[in-house]
């Protein structure tokens, strides 16, 4: 607080500083957000955690530094590669681990899920080193001026893609077969494989779908806070938080929390010290735990029913 | 249509069928009676790929059902209604429907589902009124009659139905007796689980007798009506003041 005080001196200062604070938060936040979505896709249909749902977010930066340095790809090819890439990765991922198992038990599923995101950093490490990379910012890196408050044109796009996603996601759960299959083995596993849904296919399509959000969300912030390695971890447990905060199985309680999540975090950062950053958060979340256990949107009756 | 030979049933160690031979013919109502825990939605759960470890045979129209998996046995022309009405509650009643007819999505196209849903809500005024709401929020004779509509959108030849009148009151349940019997007259061929046993017996035309995971008898069902043992065990004393309602 002692921070705090010199700040507020000045009246107009302070706001456009607040208003800087919020519109960073609503940017880091909105890749929570992004996570919070894959988790609660895999969660749906498989009533697991996939803790290696952060990884995905670090390999979808990964492999596009890779592909517009390295390689020299335009960012719009490389892009849809990045995001390919990732996704075959989930989609191996949920073949050779999760898809073998006969009647698994979900707690061992989580442990699996742990197991194979240690694999995935440990792969990276081998593959790119330990090094931070950046990506160039998708158009000019001038910031533009909102009120009084600037925003870089990366933070435009990244709220525009991230809209996008929600948006076509939910046409999708909403609109398709394929979407209310999803949604019906998420309701009742044993009546939708009663009704002729192939069931493992829907998990093997949910983990497809998660890691390639997971993809987006990666190059999309890595222009803007750089990617290394390890930060998977993180990005992985921040998701967890907002899709834990915005009740499991409620994806636009997702998406709020997430960004919840990120505006706390960056006032705190701002105001009082960015050491306690990451943990502002994860203490918002506890605290929204100790009274309302389901999470902020989820119905108390449903999280009884949950495996976990 | 149907033939199950010897079949057993296991959960782990523990053995649900011991050795159960039964047969349907094409358009044929048969019932299975028997008390809790004989094994009756274990045999429909087998029938359907729902249990892990079957040994024995089953076969539709000489086709071997064993060791496929529940959606080529949907795929084959057998729907389950599983007990409990086991909807979807979350989605809507129109999104229940559309998704009992999943695996024609692809062949058919959507235009012929919907005219099929309008062909159901003819038969169920009741679900049309309701077809934006989420089936959660359908009433247990609503949801009955959804769940049994959405096994028909599948245009099964062989349909399940396992305690379809559990948990609901008489009126709803005969109400539900009145739908199977109008399904057959449509030539629907049937296997039907009840613990309700007059009432099933009423309208089937054989019936079996499972009890511990065996089959003990089997017949016309006016032969079954007038069998002792059934009598006895099935529509004795206990049940009447519920059966006359
Ligand atoms: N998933 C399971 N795991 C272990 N045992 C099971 C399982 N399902 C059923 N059983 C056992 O198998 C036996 C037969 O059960 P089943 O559900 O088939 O009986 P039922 O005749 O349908 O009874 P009800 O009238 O109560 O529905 C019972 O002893 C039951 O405890
Ligand atoms: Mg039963």
């Amino acid at each position: 607080m002692i921070g705090l005080a010199p700040i507020l001196e000045s009246q107009e200062m302070s706001a456009s500083i607040i208003l800087q604070l919020i519109l960073s938060g609503v940017t880091i936040g909105s890749i929570y957000a992004m996570v919070a979505l894959g988790f609660n896709i895999i969660y749906n249909s498989t009533s697991i955690i996939n803790f290696a749902q952060g990884e995905f977010v670090m390999l979808g930066g990964m492999f596009m530094v890779s592909l517009v340095g390295p390689l020299n790809l335009p960012m719009w090819v490389a892009f849809p590669i990045a995001v390919l890439a990732v996704t075959l990765i989930g989609t191996a991922f949920e073949r050779l681990c999760i898809h073998p198992l006969k009647m698994p038990s979900v707690l061992s599923l989580i442990i699996i899920t742990i197991a194979g995101s240690i694999l995935l950093k440990g792969g990276a490490m081998f593959a790119w080193g330990k090094e931070t990379f950046s990506l160039p910012h998708f158009s000019t890196e001038k910031p533009i001026l909102l009120l009084e408050a600037t925003i870089l044109p990366q933070t435009v796009w990244i709220l525009g893609i991230i809209g996008m996603v929600v948006l076509l996601l939910a046409l999708f759960f909403r609109f398709t077969i394929v979407g209310k299959a999803m949604r019906a083995c998420a309701a009742n596993r044993p009546a939708a494989s009663l009704v002729g849904i192939n069931v493992k296919r829907i998990v093997l399509l949910s983990f497809a779908l998660s890691a390639a959000i997971g993809a987006i969300a990666g190059i999309i912030i890595t222009p803007i806070s750089l990617m290394d390695y390890e930060r998977g971890a993180i990005l992985g447990l921040k998701g967890f938080g907002a899709a834990v905060l915005g009740g499991l199985g409620n994806p636009m309680g997702a998406v709020v929390a997430g960004f919840l999540i990120g505006i706390v975090e960056s006032l705190c950062a701002g105001l009082i010290s960015s050491h306690y950053k990451d943990a502002v958060g994860l203490v918002v979340l506890l605290m929204v735990l100790f009274i309302k256990p389901s999470g902020l949107f989820g119905s108390a009756q449903v999280s009884k029913l949950k495996k976990f | 249509m149907l033939t199950i030979r010897n079949l057993e049933a296991y959960y782990g160690a523990i053995q649900a069928l011991k050795g159960v031979s039964l047969h349907i013919l094409p358009e044929e109502i048969v019932c299975l009676i028997g008390a809790n825990g004989a094994g009756k939605s274990t045999l429909l759960h087998a029938i359907s790929g729902l249990v892990p470890l079957v040994k024995g045979e089953i076969s539709l129209d000489g086709v071997s059902l064993v060791g496929r998996s529940p959606e080529e046995i949907v795929a084959l022309g057998i729907s389950q209604v599983a007990e409990g009405r086991q909807i979807f509650a979350p989605l809507t009643v129109l999104e229940n429907l559309e998704l009992g007819a999943y695996q024609r999505f692809r062949k058919e196209g959507r235009r012929q589902i919907a005219q099929e849903i309008e062909r159901i809500f003819e038969l169920f005024p009741a679900l049309k009124e309701r077809k934006a709401q989420p089936a959660g929020t359908l009433s247990g004779g609503e949801q009955q009659m959804l769940v049994i509509s959405r096994a028909l959108m599948s245009k099964p030849k062989l349909l399940l139905l396992d305690e379809p009148s559990m948990g609901l009151a008489p009126i709803v349940a005969k109400e539900i007796f009145q739908i199977i019997r109008d399904l057959r007259k449509s030539g629907t061929t049937i296997l039907l689980v009840e613990q309700n046993a007059q009432m099933a017996l009423s309208l089937a035309d054989r019936g079996y007798v499972l009890e511990t995971g065996k089959i003990i008898l089997e017949g016309e069902t006016a032969e079954l009506l007038q069998n002792r043992e059934v009598k006895r065990a099935y529509l004795g004393k206990g049940r009447k003041g519920f059966l006359e309602e």
